[in-house]
């Protein structure tokens, strides 16, 4: 046990400016893929209240294929596939970057439409009944409402995808689980390095899971 | 002469809603099943009838808030079962107030009032603002101005949902069971709301399970059972001498 300490110590000693690093591509990549994932899910959920009925078919059908495919299979499929089809994204971090968006695109959407579900059917009656149409009901009554139910899961997802941005180490580039490999095989450790990337990780979505809950709080009080 | 027959001074004027068999199903519910009916200028119509009779159906198709399965909806001349007519158009002239209130907690009560003048009918925010404030005063909440609903009662909700309606100066207004969700210390205050209204002359559906109120304030009474109007009279006929014999069972019942 205390060799596991020591070596552990060892481990920070030598190495932690590249745990840093990680965290650094770990943060950049959840930040790009929920701000992203967002814009996308909410555009993905507006097709599939659209009127065109294509569109909602692709779109609804869309969310259900990501949402019943394993992530990294994604992964794989964005990596290999992007670069073949627009020669200009040769750019591992960016591929990633951009199946992770996809990804989390579909969950996004959910969110947003269980959100809008949740607001009372009352208040879209109440709206319409003074004459207000569809879209000024929408931005005016419904989605202010909805944003309390919104955002708390947004965040809940930004936790999700922490985590699974670790699924890109796969592919090498520079998340914190990325940086565990490389430490790992420089030092022939396996048990120390996964330590402190697994503290590191849970400090982030611990960290963020409590701000959530304050910011739940405060929504709630604005009622 | 004691308190009958409040319909105002301007009396009963040209035919403002009309219905034309009118049939509404929820699945293999036939909830209306052919609903003729016209109501006038001035004219207060209470709707009775056992829960699930469909009164309140009947109502929420006068403004298409449900969508009839057949039969027309006539406002104003204009047929607005009718596909492509813009129906925000007509809602505006048709003010309703529901039995859970659906007042917009996330808004202020001043808010509440403005924001569909504002929006709908583009009034400045000055001329709204004092409208909304004009009608606090008229029921009392202008102490509330500036609150959020949740410090508000059932009471003083159903008010504010009142003259949230008549913001948009409705020429009909329809209530649909506005006191059902409320507390019985609360229900005088909201219908001596409903009761200066129609004693201005507003043009009024009103549903409700409050008999003595329908009797004291209607013009006219319908008695609606199983998707039909069994009964249409006066409310001295219909109250006093129910002719048909639904009607009579579901007096005996709820008149005490």
């Amino acid at each position: 046990m205390s060799v596991v300490i020591q070596n552990t110590g060892k481990v920070l000693q030598r190495y932690g400016y590249l745990f840093l690093d990680g965290v650094k591509y770990t943060l950049l990549l959840s930040v790009i893929t929920v701000f992203f994932g967002s814009i996308l899910g909410s555009l993905l959920c507006m097709a599939r209240k659209a009127r065109i009925m294509p569109l909602r078919w692709i779109a609804t059908a869309y969310v259900e294929l990501i949402r019943g495919t394993p992530v990294l299979l994604q992964l794989y499929f964005f990596y290999f596939l992007l670069p073949e089809v627009l020669p200009f994204l040769d750019d591992k971090f960016l591929c990633i970057s951009i199946a992770l968006v996809f990804n989390s695109a579909a969950y996004v959407s959910e969110i947003i439409r269980a959100g809008i579900q949740a607001v009372d059917r009352g208040q879209t009656e109440a709206a319409r009944s003074l004459g207000m149409g569809g879209g000024q009901t929408m931005l005016r009554i419904i989605l202010p409402q909805a944003v309390k139910n919104i955002l708390p899961a947004l965040c809940n997802e930004f936790v999700m995808v922490i985590k699974e941005t670790s699924l890109a180490s796969t592919f090498f580039i520079g998340d914190l689980m990325t940086q565990y490999r490389v430490i790992s095989g420089a030092l022939y450790l396996v048990i120390e390095p996964l330590l402190v990337a697994g503290a590191i990780y849970f400090i982030l979505t611990f960290t963020l899971s409590k701000c959530i809950a304050a910011l739940e709080r405060r929504l709630k009080a604005g009622d | 002469m004691t308190d009958h027959n409040h319909t105002g001074n301007a009396g009963i004027g040209e035919p403002l809603i009309v219905v034309e068999g009118l049939r509404k199903n929820f699945g293999k519910l036939e909830v209306l099943r052919g609903i003729n009916e016209t109501v006038r200028r001035g004219e207060v119509v209470a709707v009775i009838g056992p829960s699930g009779s469909g009164k309140s159906t009947f109502l929420r198709c006068l403004n298409m808030l449900e969508q009839p399965d057949a039969g027309r909806v006539i406002f104003q001349g204009v047929e607005i079962t009718k596909p492509g007519v813009d129906v925000n158009l007509h809602r505006q002239r048709i003010g309703m107030v529901f039995q859970l209130f659906n007042i917009f907690p996330h808004l202020t009560v001043l808010q509440n009032i403005m924001i569909a003048p504002s929006l709908v009918r583009k009034l400045p925010k000055a001329e709204a603002e004092r409208q909304a404030q004009a009608l606090l005063e008229r029921v009392g909440l202008q102490d509330k101005r500036d609150e959020h609903p949740s410090r508000l009662s059932g009471g003083q909700k159903q008010r504010l949902a009142i003259v949230r309606a008549l913001a948009m100066e409705p020429d009909v207004m329809l209530f649909d069971e506005p006191t059902s969700a409320l507390d019985p210390e609360m229900v005088r205050e909201v219908l001596d709301v409903i009761k200066d209204l129609v004693r201005g002359g507003m043009t009024s559906v009103i549903v409700t399970h409050e008999m003595g109120f329908a009797r004291e304030i209607s013009s006219r009474v319908l008695f609606i059972d199983e998707g039909l109007i069994e009964e249409s009279g006066a409310p001295q006929e219909v109250f006093g001498n129910p002719k048909s014999q639904r009607a009579r069972e579901f007096l005996s019942k709820v008149l005490y």
